[in-house]
């Protein structure tokens, strides 16, 4: 059994521990990983998703459950003695080795500045340090001052402009300063960066280039950044995202040769000259040269691995794929290959449009045959057909290959031994080995490849794939209708018909069930068909709705009334608890605001819901796939902090959007000031007051899997927010899946969230006007369904316990008393089983 | 409620055998109070215990023609609930069923069997329709 250890448990150290046990099959390498994070090993590519909500949990990386691997977290190694082959480490540890590989990555380099140890400046490398950012943000937001609350980001790279848009979203108004003349210089030429400029500043980002930070300076609680022409900025926090540095102190002290610019110094089986140590990802020197991306360390982890395993791979700096795409609000940056056009010869071919804020540039050979890199700046849409086409011919006029309206490539385009996923080197030949396999799905494929499980910008390819390779995604709703709920939508409202049995009998077969019932039933209601309980509709409801009330464990029924915003009266609140006490119901206040009144009997729900509707009240749809609760602070109406009227916004949105059905149950949230009271960013769409209007996050959920809402536009005026969300809900409600919540529906989209902003933002589908008639259709048909059945007798009719003895109660149904009030006997069960 | 002796009209057999002595026909209501592809409720009798019985009223029972009607226990055996009258009508391969309102389990109105979980199954009754009043068999 031979020692390996592994110095550094980042997404590369990691990856090599993947990758030996993976080979290993024979249990050769006994490992023992350090890792200076008191963390396991996370995504540090997706690092800024951690502001958006994503949590550490989510970003960490699949554990390697192994008995043969040991991980030692928190704890560094600080010396290493070649000659005895051990490496010591901070708490003390001797581990002797056969093999040691240095993984330690970099650390942020911060440049000599005075001041900038200061409390408030921080650098952006770790979950540790964005903790630290988001606690310095928060009490930056919350100080009761008045004036905006800045930031000042030193860089203008990947990373800057990442911990800018971070900064953004925690309610600062960043201002990025970097020394050269534009952003991301490492990534883009001249002309892709005044494109990307203009984009980073309509984006509420204030861009400085061409000047550095002097010195910082503390002042009052806040800080000051001097510039080297003289400004000086004043800043609640400064970040520092002005490059990396090769974590290289270890090999440094232990006289293994370095890179000229730092870096241990590896050759091209990622060996150092002491042929026990091995060096791989940001802190190896690879033939003199460091890489600051994922992709070239999983590169390195990977012949490492061969190498220990008695193999032969190699890594030549020509083979490493330095692409790297930068998602931001918004703004969508990719370069890939030789995207400066460095190579001897090479040509370049651009299509700038300032006027549509995009610009793309291919870099091919000298004879224009074959494809060495490119820029996309504005729109990125492309990076995912033509970065796999680096090294290979060009299937058509680079030209058209860029241009608005060019050639649409797709993946049939691609030769086998492109490679789809760069971020974990899947080529299209083993996506369609796996595909061959069974792999028939996104997931099975991730699963199976690894393919798409880092920055995700592969998977739209994923699906091509797997379209290509003949794969029918089943998305019949059930077994009586072959279509999806968004066809069965499209259908109905395309034909007219508006009976569920006229539409089975001409789309569907069979008598229909409890899946495509409801399912045709949400689809009637969004389309304006009158009272859910009328005609033919009232069979097609789950009991929920065929009651109006929802259904608890021992038969009886809730009652939920609407109280807009959760704002409600005292008179109100007398009325409902009157209600309550001569009804003997037992009432729970809901996380909605809202008051909840169980017990009801299904005779008992009119004389109920009469009470209530005479006081005023209305139904709140608790039992609906519908719009229930749209929660709020008290904003400006009570509190010192509030920027904005929260209440009022919510009791209008919950008035407007009131009775809407929809694929799956909606929730909202308004929170007047950044301190998000009203948990807004966990709502299907939530609103979060800013000084100038309000920012609208979509697709949030609490449930069984909780996910933050993520930012769809900032800073909108009242109206303008008024028709984003109607064009949200409605097509929410046109596309979405039977009992998709939206967070899953946006996953789902081609494109996710920056598709659903360029539908529903820019209407780039043109939809958007008939999206917003289609909710002041809604909005003008809205009738309380309570008072609909009171009005009704014959839907009254049917709120009777027994068809043959209306007033009788359920004999089943019994009360005992707890904490003073009514609750259901738990009820026995008839003995069913053989 | 009537209590008669009258020959079969619209009669599901499957678990009674109508020749039985002592079959009583409970009249429930007008057949046309049941909402087609809709359950409802009926509390009857049966040897002095109160028993409640779902009933439902199929658009277009291949089994009995126009006005097909099928009557099982109304308790649900896996929430203890009687709500199954209150579940969405609907086939599993052409055959009627009803889904639980609870916890969704779905069970043939036939033979009351539930089908996500064959061990279990509802009573059925023996049900007809006769001058448009909905009659019931008990024993």
């Amino acid at each position: 059994m031979k020692e390996l250890v592994v110095v550094g448990n980042g997404m590369v150290g990691h990856r090599l521990v993947q990758a030996m046990r993976d080979r290993d099959t024979a249990g050769a390498w006994r490992i023992t990983v350090l890792g200076q994070e008191s963390r396991p090993a996370y995504d540090r590519v997706a690092l800024s998703s951690y502001v958006d909500g994503k949590s550490a949990e989510e970003l960490t990386l699949p554990e390697v459950a192994d008995p043969l691997v040991q991980l030692h977290l928190g704890d560094a190694a600080v010396a290493l003695d070649r000659d005895a082959r051990v490496v010591r480490t901070a708490a003390g540890r001797e581990l002797p080795y056969d093999a040691l590989v240095l993984a330690t990555g970099s650390v942020p380099f911060v440049p000599p500045v005075p001041g900038r140890d200061l409390p408030g400046c921080f650098v952006y490398r770790t979950l540790d340090d964005l903790d630290a950012i988001m606690g310095a943000a928060e009490r930056a937001v919350s100080a009761p001052r008045a004036g905006r609350r800045s930031a000042v980001v030193v860089g203008g790279g990947l990373l800057g402009l990442e911990a800018a848009r971070a900064l953004r979203l925690l309610g600062l108004s960043p201002q990025v300063v970097e020394i050269a003349p534009r952003l991301m210089p490492v990534q883009v030429d001249e002309g892709g960066g005044a494109v990307l400029r203009r984009l980073v500043e309509s984006e509420d980002l204030q861009v400085r280039c061409g000047v550095s930070v002097t010195g910082i300076s503390e002042d009052r609680g806040r800080l000051i950044a001097e510039l080297s022409d003289g400004v000086e900025l004043d800043a609640d926090l400064v970040v520092f995202s002005a490059g990396i540095r090769p974590a290289d102190g270890l090999a440094r002290g232990a006289g293994l040769p370095l890179g000229e610019r730092g870096g241990v110094l590896v050759n091209t089986a990622c060996r150092t000259p002491d042929p026990h140590i091995w060096a791989v990802g940001e802190v190896a020197a690879l033939e003199g040269r460091t890489y600051g991306l994922v992709a070239p360390g999983y590169a390195m982890a990977e012949v490492v691995a061969d190498r220990l395993l008695g193999g032969e791979a190699t890594m030549t700096p020509a083979e490493l794929d330095m692409s790297t795409q930068l998602k931001m609000l918004g703004v969508d940056v990719a370069s890939f290959g030789d995207a400066l056009a460095r190579t001897p010869g090479a040509l370049e071919v651009v299509v700038n449009d300032p006027v549509a804020g995009t610009y793309a540039k291919l870099v091919v050979s000298d004879d224009a045959k074959t494809l060495l890199g490119g820029v996309l700046v504005g729109d990125a849409s492309k990076y995912a057909t033509l970065r796999p086409l680096v090294g290979s011919p060009l299937p058509a006029d680079p030209v058209a290959m860029i241009a608005p309206g060019g050639v649409e490539l797709g993946a049939d385009a691609l030769p086998d031994s492109a490679q789809i996923c760069s971020c974990n080197a899947v080529t299209k030949g083993a996506l369609r080995e796996a595909i061959c396999g069974g792999a028939h799905d996104v997931p099975a494929l991730k699963a199976c490849t690894r393919a798409g499980t880092s920055c995700g910008s592969c998977v739209p390819m994923l699906k091509t794939l797997l379209a290509q390779e003949g794969v029918e995604v089943s998305k019949a709703l059930c077994e009586h209708f072959a279509v999806s709920r968004a066809e069965l939508f499209e259908i109905v409202a395309g034909t007219g018909i508006r009976t569920f049995s006229a539409l089975i009998a001409q789309y569907g077969t069979g008598r229909g069930c409890d899946i495509c019932k409801p399912a045709v039933a949400s689809i009637l209601a969004s389309l304006g068909t009158g009272h859910v309980l009328s005609g033919e509709q009232a069979a097609l409801q789950d009991t929920n709705d065929h009651f109006l009330a929802n259904l608890q464990r021992n038969g009886t029924y809730s009652v939920v009334p609407r109280i807009p915003g959760g704002e409600i009266t005292p008179e109100g609140l007398i009325v409902i608890g009157e209600v309550a006490r001569d009804f003997g119901l037992y009432t729970k206040i809901t996380g909605g605001q809202r008051i909840d009144l169980f017990g009801a009997r299904v005779e008992q729900l009119p004389a109920i819901w009469r009470r209530l509707v005479d006081a005023g009240f209305e139904s709140g749809h608790a039992y609906g796939k519908a719009l229930r609760t749209v929660k709020s602070c008290v904003g400006t109406t009570w509190c010192r902090y509030g920027q904005q009227d929260s209440v009022g916004l919510a009791v209008a949105l919950e008035l407007r959007y009131r009775g809407l059905r929809a694929p799956h149950k909606i929730k909202s949230g308004v929170s007047g000031c950044a301190r998000e009271c009203a948990e807004a960013r966990s709502k299907d769409f939530g609103l979060i007051a800013t000084e100038t209007g309000w920012n609208l996050y979509v697709g949030g959920n609490g449930g069984f899997t909780p996910r933050h809402a993520e930012l769809l536009a900032s800073d909108v005026d009242t109206d303008t927010l008024i028709a984003l969300i109607d064009r949200f809900l409605m097509f929410y409600i046109r596309t979405a899946d039977r009992l998709q919540r939206t967070a899953a529906w946006i996953e789902a989209m081609d494109g996710g969230l920056d598709h659903l902003r360029a539908v529903i933002v820019d209407d780039s589908l043109g939809i958007c006007a008939d999206l917003e008639a289609a909710m002041e259709s809604h909005v003008a048909g809205y009738a309380d369904e309570w008072r609909g059945v009171l009005e009704d007798p014959e839907k009254l009719e049917r709120f009777v316990s027994f068809v043959n003895a209306p007033d009788a109660p359920d004999p089943t149904i019994t009360f005992v008393s707890e904490r003073g009030q009514p609750v259901p006997v738990t009820l026995g069960l008839p003995g069913v089983r053989a | 409620m009537t209590a008669e002796t009258i020959n079969t009209e619209t009669i599901n057999t499957e678990t009674i055998d109508t020749a039985r002595v002592g079959l009583r026909w409970e009249t429930v209501c007008l057949v046309d109070r049941l909402l087609p592809e809709r359950g409802a409720a009926a509390l009857l009798a049966a040897g002095g215990e109160p028993v409640q019985v779902a009933l439902f009223r199929l658009a277009d029972d291949a089994e009995g023609g126009s006005d097909g009607v099928h009557a099982i226990g109304n308790v649900d055996p896996f929430s203890g609930a009687a709500v199954l009258s209150r579940g969405i009508v609907g086939d599993r391969g052409g055959v009627p069923t009803v889904a639980s309102p609870v916890y969704k389990q779905v069970f043939s109105l036939v033979t009351g069997e539930c089908l996500d979980d064959p061990g279990v199954r509802v009573p059925v009754y023996p049900v007809r329709v006769a001058d448009g009043w909905l009659q019931v068999g008990l024993p």
